[in-house]
C-alpha cells in the first residue's frame, strides 16, 4: 500500500490561510489503512483546523467527505465541489493530482506521501519496494536491495554494517545485504550472491519522466 | 608507478593516506605528503572522506603528480553517476594518474550535507568492471575510446566483520571485476588478520593490511563504538591510556602490528589521520624504512 | 486593587468541562463522591465510557468544538485497567491531541488525563475542583481572541 503521513498542522493552516470555505476529502484505500487520510483522520483534521481558526478569530467552514479511491475517476465523479474555494485532499499525491485535474479550484495536499510499504505492526509501516521497474527479488531472497539498502547496492554489503547487522547510516534500519545473505543461506541459494549483478537500468525507474502502462487488450 | 609493478617485483608495498582540505589551499597537504613520500610507495587521496565536502581527489592527485608525489586516486560511487565516473577515470589517465582505488563511499547521512541526494548509480563491483572495460578501449556501452587507458585498479575489504562471509563474497567479485590490489580497514589484532587471510586463501590478490595510528585511548574507544569493523583490543587501549608520550606509544604499537602481520600479506596501508610525519618512524619501527640520520650528519659537518 | 487587575468576566466565568469517565473507576468514584455528599463544581459534565480505551481524538476535539472549555479523561490507575491497557492507550491519545492543540495555539492544559480508582470519591471531587479552577483561570476557549 501507499504509506503517507499527515503534514504538520501549521503547514496545513498556512496553506488554508486565505480560504474560509473548504472541502476536506479523505481517501478510503491506502491512506485509510495507514491511518493518515481516511474518513476518521479527515474528521480529526477538520475539527482541529476549525478549532484553530476559531481560536485565531478567523472561523473557517469545512465540509468533510471521504471517497473510496481518489485515484479513480469513477469515485471522484459523484463528488460535488461547488461553492468551495479550495479542496484539501487527504489522499496520497496521486489523489491530489487527480482531484486537481478534475476540479477547477485549488487542491491542496494534507499529507506527505512517503512510500510503498507494509504494516510491520499496528502503528508501524516500513518501505519494502522502490517501484524501480526492474525487479531483482528472485536473486536476493525476496529482500529488495534497491530500497532496503540505503545505497541501493547490487553486489553485497558495503563495509559499514554494525555487529548487530544494522546499516551504517544510523537510521536503525537493518542492513539489507546481511538480511539477504542470511535468507539466501537458509534457502540454500547463496550462489546467487556470488554472481555479479550488472549495472542497473535506472531508465526504468522514475528518472525518465512519468511512467505509464498500457494494456491494449483491456482498453475500452 | 603502478602499485602492481612494485608488488610483482617482490617489494613489500607501503601506502599512506591523506585527505584534501575544505578549501582551495593545498600547500599544507603537499608539505605533509612530502614528509610521507620518502617512506611510502604511494599516497591515497581520499574522495570526500566521511561523506564530507572537500576539495576534490582528482585535482589533488594532479597537484601531487606535479610535486613528484605518487597518488592513489580514491573514487567513490556516492556522488557521481556512471557518466561522470567514466569521464573522471578518463581525466585521471590524462593527468597521468596510474593507481585508482574504488570504493562504495560513506552514505551522505554520515557527512556534513545529510540532505544530499545520494547517487550510487553503480556499486563498487560494477565500477571496477566498468574501469576494467575502459582499459579495453571501450566505454561501458561499447563506444570506442581514443587513447589508451592502463590503470592499476584497487579495492577495499573489511577483514573483521560479523558475519564475514558477505565481505569475502564481495571481495571475490571485486577481484573478478579487475581489482589488482586490496587495502583493508584498520586492523589492531594480528590473530584476527591471520584468520581473515586464511579465509581468503583461495583469492589471488595482493593484500595491503590497514594500520590506523592511534592518537589516544579516547580515540580508540570512539572507534570501537562508532567505526564498523575497527576493534582495538583492550590491552592496546590501556597502553595508550598509560602512555607518557602518546605519539611515541602510537608509533610503537603501529610498528609492532606491522611486524606481526607483514609476513602474512603483500603490503601495508597506513592511515595516519593528520599524523603524517609519524609514518616514517612507524615504518622504521617495523624495519621497513631507514630514517635519515640527521644527528650524524650534523656531527660530520 | 489587585483583584481589579483580573477582568470581571474571568471572575464570574463558569467553564463547561466535559469529563470522559471510565465505567469501572472514575465514573464510580464520581458516584461515590455524590453518596459521600462531597461538594464539587457543577461545571463538570460526565460522559460514561466502558473504558478510557474507547476515547478517540475525535471525541476530544468534538467536545471542544461543541462548546467545552476544558476536557478531562479519567481512567483507572495504571496497571489496573479492567481491559488490561485501555487507560494506557487513552494516555497516548490524550498526549497526541494535546500536542496538536498546542501547535495550533490552544492551551494544552485544557485537556488532561487523570487516573483514579472507584474508591476515590474525594479524589474525584478534588480533580473536579482542580480542573474547574484551571479552566476558569485560562478563560473561555473562544470569545477573548481580540484580547490576545
Amino acid at each position: 500500500m501507499i504509506v503517507a503521513d499527515q503534514k504538520p498542522i501549521n503547514e496545513i493552516l498556512g496553506m488554508l490561510e486565505r480560504y474560509d470555505k473548504v472541502l476536506f476529502v479523505g481517501c478510503q484505500t491506502c491512506v485509510a489503512v495507514c491511518m493518515a487520510g481516511g474518513e476518521k483522520e479527515t474528521g480529526v483534521l477538520a475539527s482541529l483546523v476549525r478549532l484553530a481558526r476559531q481560536k485565531a478569530g478567523q472561523p473557517i467552514e469545512i465540509d468533510e467527505a471521504a471517497i473510496q479511491r481518489q485515484c479513480e475517476e469513477e469515485f471522484i465523479e459523484p463528488l460535488e465541489a461547488d461553492g468551495y474555494q479550495a479542496i484539501l485532499s487527504l489522499g496520497c499525491g496521486v489523489g491530489v493530482n487527480k482531484l486537481a485535474d478534475h476540479f477547477g479550484i485549488p487542491v491542496l495536499p494534507g499529507l506527505n506521501t512517503g512510500f510503498m510499504g507494509h504494516i510491520e505492526e499496528h502503528g508501524v509501516w516500513a518501505e519494502t519496494c522502490a517501484g524501480c521497474g526492474d525487479c531483482v527479488l528472485h536473486r536476493t531472497g525476496g529482500i529488495c536491495p534497491v530500497v532496503r539498502c540505503a545505497k541501493s547496492l547490487m553486489n553485497g554489503p558495503c563495509g559499514g554494517y554494525t555487529d548487530d547487522g544494522l546499516c551504517e547510516s544510523g537510521t536503525g534500519a537493518p542492513c539489507a545485504w546481511i538480511a539477504i545473505y542470511k535468507r539466501l543461506k537458509e534457502l540454500g541459494l547463496l550462489e546467487s550472491m556470488t554472481e555479479t549483478s550488472p549495472p542497473k537500468d535506472w531508465s526504468k525507474d522514475r528518472f525518465s519522466g512519468p511512467r505509464t502502462r498500457v494494456r491494449e487488450d483491456v482498453r475500452l | 608507478m603502478k602499485l602492481t609493478e612494485l608488488i610483482d617485483s617482490g617489494k613489500f608495498v607501503v601506502t599512506g593516506e591523506v585527505g584534501p582540505p575544505k578549501g582551495t589551499d593545498l600547500s599544507d597537504l603537499v608539505k605533509e605528503a612530502k614528509t610521507l613520500m620518502p617512506a611510502v610507495d604511494a599516497i591515497n587521496v581520499t574522495d570526500m572522506q566521511s561523506a564530507t565536502m572537500y576539495l576534490g581527489s582528482l585535482a589533488t592527485c594532479h597537484i601531487f603528480k606535479e610535486n613528484d608525489l605518487e597518488p592513489v586516486y580514491q573514487l567513490t560511487c556516492r556522488d557521481r553517476n556512471r557518466i561522470a565516473l567514466q569521464s573522471d577515470l578518463l581525466s585521471a589517465v590524462t593527468l597521468g594518474i596510474e593507481n585508482v582505488l574504488i570504493l562504495t563511499g560513506d552514505h551522505p547521512l554520515m557527512g556534513d550535507h545529510p540532505q544530499a541526494k545520494p547517487v550510487y548509480d553503480v556499486d563498487s563491483v560494477q565500477l571496477l568492471e566498468i574501469a576494467s572495460h575502459l582499459g579495453e578501449g571501450e566505454d561501458m556501452v561499447g563506444n570506442e575510446l581514443n587513447g589508451k587507458l592502463d590503470l592499476c585498479l584497487g579495492a577495499v575489504v573489511r577483514p573483521i566483520a560479523e558475519p564475514l562471509e558477505p565481505q569475502i563474497i564481495k571481495l571475490e567479485k571485486k577481484v573478478k571485476a579487475g581489482a589488482r590490489f586490496i587495502q583493508t580497514q584498520g586492523v589492531f589484532d594480528a590473530s584476527h588478520f591471520e584468520k581473515f587471510m586464511n579465509a581468503i586463501q583461495h583469492i589471488d590478490v595482493p593484500i595491503l593490511v590497514g594500520i590506523i595510528l592511534l592518537k589516544s585511548d579516547r580515540m580508540a574507544r570512539f572507534m570501537n563504538k562508532n567505526v564498523a569493523g575497527v576493534e582495538v583490543p583492550e590491552p592496546l587501549v590501556e597502553e595508550m591510556a598509560n602512555a607518557k608520550s602518546k605519539a611515541k606509544t602510537s608509533v610503537q604499537i603501529a610498528g609492532r602490528l606491522i611486524n606481526e602481520m607483514k609476513d602474512m600479506c603483500q603490503g601495508v596501508h597506513i592511515m595516519s589521520l593528520g599524523w603524517e610525519k609519524r609514518v616514517p618512524e612507524v615504518l622504521a619501527a617495523a624495519g621497513l624504512y631507514e630514517l635519515p640520520k640527521k644527528k650524524k650528519k650534523k656531527k660530520v659537518e | 486593587m489587585q483583584n481589579n487587575v483580573t477582568p470581571d468576566e474571568t471572575e464570574t466565568f463558569e467553564p463547561k468541562i466535559i469529563a470522559f469517565c471510565c465505567h469501572y473507576c472514575a465514573f464510580a468514584a464520581a458516584d461515590l463522591a455524590g453518596t459521600m455528599r462531597l461538594q464539587y463544581p457543577p461545571n463538570i459534565h460526565i460522559i460514561r465510557l466502558p473504558c478510557t480505551g474507547k476515547v478517540d481524538a475525535l471525541y476530544l476535539l468534538k467536545a471542544f468544538e461543541e462548546g467545552a472549555d476544558g476536557v478531562m479523561v479519567a481512567g483507572c490507575e495504571e496497571g489496573s485497567c479492567h481491559f488490561t491497557n485501555g487507560n494506557l492507550r487513552a494516555k497516548k491519545r490524550v498526549h497526541h491531541v494535546r500536542d496538536q492543540l498546542e501547535q495550533t495555539g490552544i492551551e494544552g492544559e485544557r485537556l488532561e488525563m487523570f487516573n483514579l480508582s472507584s474508591a476515590m470519591g474525594s479524589r474525584f471531587a478534588e480533580i473536579a475542583h482542580l480542573m474547574t479552577d484551571r479552566i476558569r483561570k485560562l478563560g473561555p476557549l473562544f470569545g477573548n481572541e481580540s484580547a490576545n
